[in-house]
């Protein structure tokens, strides 16, 4: 099976461990993974922030970069969600009868990681190890967008060693929403705060999720605090086996 | 809570205003009510209440799914046939002995409303049940004519007792707790002896209302649902006090937006069934209320509906936006809200808070005014997800975001705003990977300086310090994963 793999421009800058995860994971998968330099940004922060224009040529870019590929594959929830939920909007609006065509044959090529894993490669035991206490956090683009339900548990639940902790109001927004934490920067960290009462609560060692963004506002929350917990992205915690531990991918 | 009890307490976080108006924008309404611990607390408490309740009798319903799609084709139907279902409406309710006025904006219908009241040489007005009459500032013209508003709803009494303002649509009190109700009650009705029990409290209202209800000669109220082929008017309640409004005085007088109106009786089957389970958590509101014109001899003798457009009608000729009108006040987006939740309504500047609000009032306002409010979301998609009518308010928030951003972006004091330039520089490296990889590499020097030993920055200037005040960053990585990548590529063989 060949893939491509699209990092998502802040994965790619902020938390590249992420990315090497994924091959790793996906490479011991057996998948073929290409992963196309061309790429930069799927135009979410500026079609949520109201700059539609800039978001309609993000969209574009996106597209033209991916019109040949077999499957793309994003290890960030929010980035899909804004290809299914907004690109048929901006193409409907903005694109032509070209672009919204090659778009349209792009869409079900599109997966977000856990929707590959088990929807696509049909594989729920990716054959990690993670010897720690974890809990997870569904970001809501995932939850509620992309309508990810139990397939982030079911991988979990085949991760040898992991110790699975139920995180509580586990459909409840950490307040990171993109320039939402800098516009409303007040509110945003009282949404924070209410998350982090309940993320602390579970006494695990990690908070994992399918989006670094969320992660970014937690772990960011975390170190504010001295607080031990670390934030992990899924895929890292998939990436681990026991010849492969989890500090290959910190 | 025990601690709020001696003492006179503020319910209010500051001066609400909600008038959009004069309303500050969203994040700086915000910031006193984030340090009113008590507000923050009874309005998480109250909404996990009623999101409890609700959750649980949305699941009884097998065919919720199914009832939420007809709903929303209900409201569909009549938003795209508007003009004809309300000129049947005025037809049915005139033959049925009901007066009809047609109000273009808020201060047309505050005329209207006057008038009538004038005639009646009423200097008193018994109100239920309308969220719209605080959409046009009703009260502050009624008391400026000398005609004295008397809320009966419950909740409306302790606000209004306690100058204060409604922070929810359908529990507009939300944000005050029992002991600050009997506070002001004891206060205001002159019972220093009253007691803080539900019981205590609700039966010092009753008699407070009583005499109203018995004396007062002319009602106003709103409507849940107008149906058109019968010209019926319906109000749902909890209390029955709505009842005594619309059966007591010899004048009724209902304010209703235009686009409240069903088209046949029958939609209620749908309807009621949604909008109690999405509002309370009830299977079945306690009062139903249902009434046509004049009965001779039984009720008020002079019925009239005032409809409003007051901005509607220009939502109504936009493919995204119309969904706003297909709300029925339910308010379960409120209570579903992650930032409602944290601040209440009256940050909204409206009578209409949390996401529906967000979304309604800046249409209401033709965006010359509100403009904040589309980005008091963090986009999580709760609101859609129990929304009884299916509006997807994420999309009409983004949409409208577009809007805002073009009128923003052509003013001159726009142009060096730290967003815009952001925005603008963001852009121009987005649109090529040459760009985006010196930019990671530039982005990485600038931020060295900010880098503390671990790695982590703990401080930054301008935007960044929005982000540095309660949240540390972690520094850029030496390697991008496309650098990564690319010297992978190299050493394979």
């Amino acid at each position: 099976m060949r893939a491509s793999l699209f990092i998502a421009c802040y994965n790619d800058t902020l938390f590249p461990e992420t990315g090497r995860a994924v091959v790793h994971l996906l490479e011991r998968l057996g998948v073929n993974l290409d992963f196309n330099p061309g790429q930069t940004c799927c135009g979410q922060m500026h079609a949520n922030t109201g700059f539609r224009a800039e978001a309609f040529s993000q969209a574009k870019r996106f597209v033209r970069l991916y019109q040949n590929a077999e499957t793309v594959v994003i290890p960030s929830s929010s980035c899909v969600a804004m290809i299914r939920d907004q690109y048929p909007g901006l193409f409907a609006e903005l694109g032509n009868d070209s672009l919204r065509n090659e778009f349209t044959a792009l869409f079900p090529r599109v997966y977000e990681l856990s929707e590959f894993l088990i929807d696509k490669l049909a594989v729920e035991d990716v054959g990690a190890y993670f010897p720690h206490r974890v809990t997870y956090h569904a970001s809501c683009h995932g939850l509620r967008a992309l309508h990810l339900g139990d397939r982030p548990f079911r991988l979990l639940s085949k991760v040898r060693g992991l110790e699975l902790v139920p995180l509580a109001n586990l459909d409840r927004c950490c307040g990171f929403g993109g320039t939402f934490s800098i516009k409303n920067a007040a509110v945003s960290s009282a949404m924070l705060e209410t998350k982090l009462h309940d993320v602390l609560s579970t006494r695990a060692e990690f908070c994992a999720a399918l989006d670094n963004s969320c992660l970014m506002h937690l772990g960011g929350a975390l170190h504010r605090r001295s607080n031990p917990m670390r934030t992990i992205h899924l895929a890292q915690i998939l990436a681990c086996t026991g010849s492969t531990p989890a500090e290959a991918f910190a | 809570m025990s601690g709020a009890a001696g003492g006179s307490i503020a319910t209010r976080s500051s001066d609400p205003v909600l008038d959009p108006v004069r309303a500050l924008p969203f994040p700086e309404a915000a910031l006193p009510i984030l340090h009113n611990t008590q507000l923050r607390t009874n309005v998480a408490h109250a909404t996990d209440i009623i999101q409890a309740k609700r959750a649980r009798l949305v699941q009884e319903k097998s065919d919720w799914q199914a009832l939420r799609t007809a709903a929303a084709a209900i409201r569909d139907n009549v938003l795209q046939n508007l003009g004809d279902y309300l000129e049947q409406f005025e037809t049915n309710c005139i033959a049925a002995g009901g007066f009809v006025h047609w109000a273009t904006d808020a201060d047309e219908a505050r005329r209207i409303i006057l008038d009538l009241l004038r005639d009646e040489n009423a200097s008193e007005v018994i109100k239920i049940k309308t969220m719209t009459s605080a959409e046009i500032q009703l009260n502050p013209a009624l008391e400026a004519a000398g005609i004295h508003p008397v809320e009966t709803d419950l909740a409306e009494l302790i606000l209004q007792l306690g100058d204060d303002e409604p922070s929810h649509i359908v529990v507009p009190a939300l944000h005050v707790n029992r002991f600050q109700v009997r506070e002001i009650f004891a206060r205001r009705m002159g019972l220093p002896n009253l007691a803080d029990d539900p019981q205590a409290l609700t039966a010092a209202a009753r008699a407070h209302l009583r005499k109203k209800f018995l004396s007062v000669p002319a009602a106003i109220s709103g409507a849940n649902f107008l149906i058109a082929e019968t010209g019926s008017v319906s109000i749902v309640e909890s209390e029955g006090n709505g009842r005594m409004c619309l059966t007591l005085p010899r004048t009724l007088i209902t304010l209703a937006g235009i686009e409240k109106v069903l088209p046949r009786y029958r939609d209620l089957e749908v309807m009621l069934q949604i909008l109690a389970r999405s509002a309370t958590g009830e299977r079945m509101n306690p009062y139903t209320s249902l009434w046509t014109g004049v009965v001779p001899n039984d009720g008020p003798q002079r019925f009239h509906v005032v409809l409003l457009d007051n901005g509607r009608s220009s939502i109504l000729a936009r493919p995204v936006e119309r969904q706003t009108l297909r709300c029925i006040r339910c308010a379960a987006c409120q209570n579903a809200c992650p930032v409602y939740r944290q601040t209440g309504g009256h940050a909204y500047g409206s009578v209409y808070g949390g996401p529906i609000g967000a979304i309604l009032t800046p249409q209401l306002m033709h965006l010359e005014h509100a403009q904040s409010l589309p980005y008091a979301s963090s986009l999580c998609g709760a609101c859609y997800e129990v929304c009884p009518v299916k509006i997807n308010i994420p999309e009409v928030l983004i949409e409208l975001r577009a809007q805002v951003t073009d009128i923003e972006r052509k003013q001159a004091t726009r142009v060096f705003d730290p967003m815009y330039l952001g925005m603008r520089v963001a852009n121009t490296i987005f649109s090529s990977a040459g760009l985006f990889h010196l930019a990671q590499r530039l982005g990485r020097i600038a931020l060295a300086p900010f880098t503390r030993k671990d790695g982590w920055i703990h401080s930054l200037p301008s935007l960044g310090s929005r982000w540095t005040v309660s949240r540390d960053l972690r520094g850029l990585s030496k390697q991008t994963f496309r650098d990564w990548w690319s010297v992978r590529q190299k050493e394979k063989p």
